[in-house]
């Protein structure tokens, strides 16, 4: 990266870019699961340094006023907020489409009825497995499974539409019409199904989640099949990992073009993988306007349209489609953030990087990392 | 969700709990929003949705659109219908009742 010129950096508005659609809001790292694939960085923040009430309230008007549509709050687990019926309630208040991205491990009936009543207009709920007991080893959460279904009955109950997460791998690849059908009992409107992304937590547990080509073919017929049969009565959204795909996918569709991340402390990120980057330097709404940050971050700006590429993305006609793949897995796998996504077909490291995956996924899979935040939510297993 | 719906004269069109048709300020045009969804509209597909209260029958959302723009109402009864059917295909409509 310390090739590409600052100075001349173009900023959104110079790339045609318009006001960002959504934002995922990450209102803490503090999660009870311990889920080897988390999507958090490795360095994950502290309670002290999260965002006040009065900053996220903040941060959702100044998110109405540049034109965002939809909020996720998420996290780690956004349900540790105490604040979290406070800031659902202001996104109702402004107009924002209001998602919970959560675990709902600390969820109960009353907190949802409220949280529903307060405008909330969507729950996503995050399952490991369908098998209870691989369920609560993988998010190394005791009793986490059980409690998981009962929420999404009582989410049902308080008339939230729901959204299943899956996250699938080669230790639960077997279920995934196990997952499919879960879905369908528990009455969601949507399913998704999602292959783990390799970066931090995930990257370090690669050998232990990543499947076989085969796994992966025989998952895609499964859920290819089920979206014929289940038209018009669950919406499947599915997600492969692209180490086995032939073009990289376009990730956020566009660094810096349509979405923002913000995690706990108030940096503003092109996607929550970003922090994995390490030159890349955040702006903070602490300190300056969302609107501003969207406009002129370095953050944002360096990988922004096409000129940053070098070959073979700058010479390749989907280089508007894909837009060079995830910097995030680029930095990750090939240690330059801007060399072409090695997911892509045409990288000079795709074959390399591709062997070794799938070396790793015919091998017995090893003990997880787990992420591990702090003692006292952890239920002993 | 229900299963596949029909779009005819006489069902009353809602939208579901989840799915808001909404103006946004700032940009100065309505959408459709729903989980991790986004579906921008042509200004006649607004005319139509602006009528979709879970009342009125598809029949008389094309008679009022009908008066509204002094147009023949056969012709503008195939729209509504058209566009309607789409929309519930993709879960953003259904039926009140």
């Amino acid at each position: 990266m310390d090739d590409i010129n600052k100075t001349k950096l173009k900023k959104a508005s110079e790339h045609g870019i318009q006001a960002p659609l959504a934002l995922l809001a990450e209102l803490s790292h503090r999660c009870p699961l311990q889920c080897p694939y988390c999507s958090n960085p490795v360095q994950l923040e502290k309670k002290t340094g999260e965002l006040t009430t009065d900053e996220w309230k903040s941060v959702v008007d100044q998110a109405v006023e540049m034109g965002m549509h939809q909020i996720h709050l998420s996290g780690g687990e956004p349900t540790v907020r105490q604040d979290l019926e406070d800031i659902v309630e202001h996104c109702t208040e402004k107009g924002l489409y209001t998602n919970l991205i959560t675990s709902g491990v600390l969820l109960n009936l009353d907190r949802l009825k409220k949280l529903e009543k307060l405008g909330l207009e969507h729950v996503q709920l995050s399952f490991q497995d369908t098998d209870t007991e691989n369920a609560d080893r993988i998010g190394g959460f005791k009793g986490g499974h059980e409690k998981k279904l009962e929420v999404a009955k009582w989410v049902r109950e308080v008339d939230l539409p729901l959204t299943c997460n899956c996250v699938v791998h080669r230790q639960n690849i077997d279920n995934l019409e196990n997952f499919i059908q879960m879905a369908l009992d528990l009455d969601a409107e949507r399913v998704e199904i999602a292959q783990v992304q390799y970066y931090g937590w995930a990257l370090k547990n690669r050998a232990a989640f990543i499947p076989t080509p085969e796994q992966l073919d025989h998952a895609t017929e499964i859920v290819e099949k089920a979206r014929i049969d289940l038209k018009g009565k669950l919406v499947i959204d599915y997600v492969i990992p692209d180490y086995y795909a032939k073009h990289p996918k376009n990730c956020m569709g566009g660094w810096g073009r349509r979405f923002l991340n913000m995690n706990p402390k108030g940096d503003v990120l092109p996607c929550h993988a970003a922090e994995t980057i390490p030159h890349l330097k955040f702006d903070n709404v602490r300190e300056k306007s969302l609107k501003w940050i969207w406009e002129n971050s370095e953050a944002f700006n360096l990988y922004r349209g096409t000129d940053w590429m070098p070959d073979p993305c700058k010479s390749c006609d989907r280089k508007e489609i894909d837009w060079g793949g995830c910097r995030c897995q680029a930095m990750a796998l090939t240690g330059d953030a801007k060399n072409t996504d090695p997911a892509c077909s045409i990288s000079p490291l795709h074959s390399e990087i591709f062997s070794m995956a799938a070396e790793e996924a015919r091998r017995a899979p090893p003990e997880f990392i787990y992420r591990r935040y702090g003692v006292r939510f952890n239920s002993p297993i | 969700m229900t299963d596949i719906l029909k779009i005819n004269d006489n069902i009353i069109p809602k939208f579901p709990k989840h799915v808001k048709f909404r103006f946004n300020k700032a940009r100065k045009e309505w959408v459709i929003l729903a989980p991790e969804r986004l579906v921008k509209l042509d200004p006649i597909a607004v005319e139509i949705l602006q009528l979709v209260d879970g009342e009125k029958t598809v029949k008389i959302i094309a008679s009022e659109l009908s008066k509204k723009f002094n147009a023949p109402e056969e012709t503008i009864l195939t729209d509504v219908k058209e566009m309607l059917q789409d929309l519930s295909d993709k879960g953003f409509i259904q039926e009140n009742g």
